[in-house]
């Protein structure tokens, strides 16, 4: 494995004509928690079904956990768990019964089953409810012993398909947390897919943007940041206008301009010096209370990705 | 791949028992099943019950329907209620996952239907029997057995095959009815067929040996019920059941 859990050389899936992946190269160190971020429709389902081996590749290859996607795919689902674009749980079984059935599939020795069902559903403070059936749970419970299930037989590897959707910000931030502390103390590497892109930040030490099946960029969310060479300047004041905001655009080095809140922030495209811009805006009549430099968050280069595409 | 086929019966069964979300509900239903078929029906007939070819025939299609009742669900069903893509993607093998399903299947269909001719038994003797024992000659016995496994094979086999190819449960079931309505399609068409054709087949009739008939359609049952099994291993493909 020489510390890569997951390798995929060129990986590319075809749909009759659509190229739903297109020669994705991408390798994922033991341990890490990668995210792969895109809009709808961009291939991230199918990567991870890919990686998976749940579907072969039309090109390329996929290494994951050492094991070839193509000729050992029962091996890497042995060592992984994933929680996939739905919950994937049995509605007319009780929560103990779905997790009872998937350790039973992991051959998990009873005692074993029993002390990690209860420590799984008492740290989602679900214990109390396990005998119920979950059909008439909440989605964001339902979730919740979706993850359970994922994490039961303590993969090696774990596939999530946007983890923290439905979930309330408080069982969000809790799940962010227990993900990255399995991933820090365990060595349990995480490969996630999320529109959240706060979320990824937060918690991912690598990020793949990928749009219609291209890899549009890949590294640590810091470095994406600084790669996008994107800063944005806030100004307080008065004297904004939409006749400003109109020449302000126009001005070289600016990608965007916008009044929220009563301030001015303006997005800069390349390395363009602050001091100019605001003695601009001085001559043009703007009262400048106070500036300052906010970093370019994922979000940012993830939208400007998208821009540029288009 | 034995305690792996096991676990998915043991879910197959599990998700029956809890038929309509609750497991009170299923059970409920199934005493009234088992209330009606197993002990009401034989005891309209009384002792002739043991002396007819009626519960061969009456044993051999119940698994007919209640076979065809879940295996429509055991493929179809995942994917409607879109569980399915997790169970590919667990660590299970395509065979465990297949067989327990079929097996699964079976067991509720002919475990039920020998819980009825036993219970079928009982109650005859009970109301009828009168310190002798009420049985079905050994051989009729025998048939009520073989008959209902092979039926209930043919008709988890077929069935499975269906709901492997079927996006809903809905589907699977109207693509059933249309298998089966075309099997006995031939039935329907024996009374259109010339008077002379009739008597010949009444004349070839009387001198055949049920015995040995019986155990010709038996070898053809279970010929067919290999087939199916073969054919429903050769379509079970992971990819082929996410992209469907």
């Amino acid at each position: 494995m020489n510390g890569i859990a997951i390798q995929t050389t060129n990986l590319s899936r075809d749909f009759l004509k659509l190229r739903a992946l297109d020669n994705l190269t991408i390798e994922v160190p033991v341990g890490q928690i990668f995210g792969l971020l895109g809009p709808n429709g961009a291939g991230k389902t199918t990567t991870i079904r890919l990686l998976l081996g749940l579907l072969s590749p039309s090109q390329g290859k996929a290494v994951v956990l050492g094991y070839d996607t193509h000729n050992a795919a029962d091996q890497i689902r042995h060592r992984s768990g994933s929680l996939l674009e739905h919950h994937g749980l049995y509605e007319r079984m009780s929560a103990e019964d779905n997790l009872e059935f998937y350790a039973r599939a992991w051959h998990i020795p009873a005692e074993q089953k029993r002390r990690r069902i209860q420590e799984l559903l008492q740290s989602l403070n679900l214990w109390e409810r396990r005998k119920e059936i979950i059909v008439e749970w909440s989605r964001g419970m339902r979730q919740k012993l979706a993850v359970a299930r994922t994490l039961l037989h303590r993969p090696r590897l774990v596939f999530l398909d946007e983890p923290t959707a439905g979930l309330d910000p408080v069982a969000a931030a809790a799940l962010r947390y227990d993900l990255a502390t399995l991933a820090e103390t365990e060595g349990v590497t995480i490969f996630l897919t999320t529109h959240n892109l706060i979320e990824a930040q937060k918690l991912c030490h690598q990020v793949a943007v990928i749009r219609q099946g291209r890899l549009l960029a890949l590294g640590s969310p810091d470095t994406l940041c600084n790669y996008r060479r994107l800063q944005r300047i806030i100004v307080s004041g008065r004297g904004f206008d939409e006749t400003l905001l109109t020449d302000l655009r126009q001005q070289p080095g600016i990608a965007t301009a916008q009044i929220r809140n009563s301030h001015l922030e303006i997005d800069l495209t390349t390395e363009t010096s602050t001091a100019p811009l605001i003695s601009w805006l001085v001559q043009c009549g703007v009262v400048v209370e106070e500036v300052y430099k906010e970093k370019a968050s994922l979000e940012d280069v993830f939208m400007a990705l998208m821009k540029e595409e288009v | 791949m034995i305690t792996d086929i096991y676990t998915i019966i043991w879910k197959e069964l599990r998700e029956l028992l809890y038929l309509r979300g609750r497991m009170r509900g299923g059970r409920i239903s199934l005493l009234v099943l088992v209330g009606i078929l197993g002990i009401f029906m034989p005891l309209q007939s009384g002792k002739e019950w043991f002396t007819t070819a009626l519960p061969v025939l009456f044993y051999g299609l119940l698994p007919f329907t209640l076979v065809s009742s879940v295996i429509a669900d055991s493929f179809a069903g995942e994917r409607e209620r879109h569980t399915l893509e997790t169970l590919l993607a667990s660590r299970l093998a395509d065979t465990a996952i297949l067989y327990g399903k079929i097996i699964a299947a079976q067991i509720f269909g002919w475990g039920l239907t020998m819980l009825c001719a036993v219970l079928g038994v009982v109650a005859i003797n009970l109301v009828y029997g009168r310190g002798e024992l009420l049985f079905f000659p050994l051989m009729v016995a025998f048939g009520i057995m073989a008959s209902s496994l092979l039926v209930s094979g043919f008709v988890s086999g077929l069935g499975v095959i269906i709901s492997l190819r079927s996006t809903t449960v809905r589907q699977a079931q109207q693509t059933f009815s249309i298998a089966f309505f075309a099997l006995f399609i031939p039935l329907f068409a024996l009374p259109l067929l010339p008077q002379e054709w009739h008597k010949g087949a009444t004349a070839v009739l009387e001198k055949l040996d049920f015995v040995s008939l019986g155990i010709a359609v038996a070898a053809i049952l279970l010929v067919v019920d290999i087939g199916l099994l073969v054919a429903a291993r050769l379509r079970f493909r992971r990819d082929r059941l996410i992209l469907d």
